[in-house]
């Protein structure tokens, strides 16, 4: 194998590859799943906790989901050290952006900046990728709800329907048929949940597991990012009756 | 003795500014066109040391340009109007510039704007403002007679009575100005008011 061409970040492989990149996006692989449905009234991102110790101080800090700036919130699913610099960075580019202009950045130039990042570590610097994968979801005045999706490459697209993380080629296949033009948000949220509970390892469903988020407009039109209570959660889980385990194969 | 104005009328802005460009007692021209188009639905009238008036606004234009080239979408007036003021308060207390400038910009769902900005950085949203000497006259004029909502002949009168004012009472008054109108249909010359043509023939 080309095992020479593997220790240098920021050159190419014979068939042209780059072999650092390949293998942080398998470490992704290996890390908890996230899903993100963009619905016609919002964006639905939800993440399997992979973190589940009883000890775990969780009523402050999340693990998946993040603010970036009022209108824009990520899920990551990868190294989470790599995850909190560039969660940091798309922070500071949007207070700078919004310091700037006075107005709050557009989402697609916030993720375009965050993958500018993200390609520098593939071209020079002799350091090694961010191994970390994220699902963008936000508003603005330009294109309403928008959901993207980025990779350590520093390629990123828009989306109507993602998953990231473990069994992420099964996850989005069932998004694949199961996704609809108009579905509102309810819809998305059980979809999401539908389509994790199919693709988690563990046995059964509980909110414990899980980490939902919704970014949607309130009725004064300020965008608003929520994160659900386990309370709720657990609600929604009995209500669309995945909290059963998983069939027997 | 630059003078430039300018206000927000109903679903427009205009903008109005001398066409003197002078150096010391010298004019050396009477139709320097000192209100740049910055993009298709904005205007910026500016007034100053000219190498800095057309280095900086040049300098906006191309941002702005640049900004639309990388996102695919325009810069909103106040957007770019923050942008500039960013950039005057930047270079203020290393090499500021000389330059006063009045900002105007029509957006789809904002409707017309006026922004002023002066040359230490300070940024207000106005409905009418002015710099230079001819401001103790054009904004008393404006102050008396402006209401929001005026329709474009109300407006072009007002500008009018304003260079009026102006040609009559400031010594040394510019003899010619220009007017240029931002709205819907975008940003575009509307007329110039001519007391002295550039004498290129002298008839015989």
């Amino acid at each position: 194998m080309s095992r020479r061409y593997d220790s240098r970040t920021t050159i190419f492989s014979p068939e042209g590859r780059l072999y650092q990149v390949e293998y942080a996006m398998e470490a992704i692989g290996n890390a908890g799943s996230a899903i993100g449905i963009l619905s016609k009234d919002g964006v639905v991102l939800v993440g399997e906790k992979k973190v589940t110790s009883k000890l775990l101080q969780t009523s402050t800090s999340t693990e998946k989901m993040y603010k970036i700036d009022d209108h824009v919130a990520c899920a990551v699913a990868g190294i989470m050290s790599d995850a909190n610099i560039l969660i940091n960075t798309a922070r500071v580019q949007a207070q700078r952006y919004t310091y700037a202009y006075q107005e709050p950045m557009p989402v697609e130039q916030l993720v375009q900046s965050l993958c500018d990042t993200k390609q520098g570590y593939t071209q020079f610097g002799g350091l090694r990728p961010f191994g970390v994968s994220f699902l963008f979801a936000g508003w603005d005045k330009n294109f309403g709800f928008q959901l993207y999706m980025s990779d350590p490459s520093g390629n990123y697209g828009g989306w109507k329907a993602a998953a990231i993380g473990a069994n992420n080629q099964a996850a989005q296949s069932i998004l694949k048929q199961d996704y609809k033009e108009d579905i509102t948000r309810e819809e998305a949220v059980q979809l999401a949940l539908k389509v994790l509970s199919k693709t988690m390892d563990s046995t059964s469903l509980t909110s414990d597991k899980l980490e939902l988020a919704e970014i949607f407009l309130t009725p004064s039109g300020n965008v608003k990012y929520q994160v659900c209570s386990s309370d709720s959660l657990n609600k929604l889980l009995v209500k669309f009756g995945v909290t059963q385990p998983a069939p027997e194969a | 003795m630059e003078c430039v104005f300018g206000l927000v009328g109903n679903g427009f802005a205009i903008v109005v500014a001398d066409t003197s460009a002078v150096h010391s007692i010298l004019v050396h021209k009477s139709n320097e066109d000192k209100i740049m188009v910055l993009d298709s639905h904005k205007l910026i009238a500016a007034s100053g040391e000219p190498g800095d008036r057309v280095h900086f606004t040049e300098y906006i234009q191309k941002n702005v340009a640049l900004y639309q080239f990388r996102n695919g979408i325009p810069l909103t007036t106040a957007a770019a109007a923050n942008f500039t003021r960013g950039e005057l308060a930047t270079a203020l207390r290393k090499n500021p510039y000389s330059v006063n400038i009045l900002m105007a910009g029509y957006d789809k769902e904002i409707g017309p704007s006026l922004y002023y900005i002066d040359y230490i950085a300070t940024l207000h949203k106005v409905d009418k403002g002015a710099f230079g000497y001819g401001s103790y006259f054009s904004l008393s004029m404006m102050d008396r007679h402006f209401h929001s909502g005026m329709s474009l002949e109300e407006a072009i009168d007002l500008v009018d009575k304003c260079i009026i004012e102006i040609r009559s009472r400031l010594v040394v008054a510019p003899p010619n100005f220009v007017i240029k109108i931002v709205d819907k249909d975008g940003a575009r010359e509307y007329a110039w008011r001519e007391s002295i043509k550039d004498a290129s023939v002298v008839s015989a």
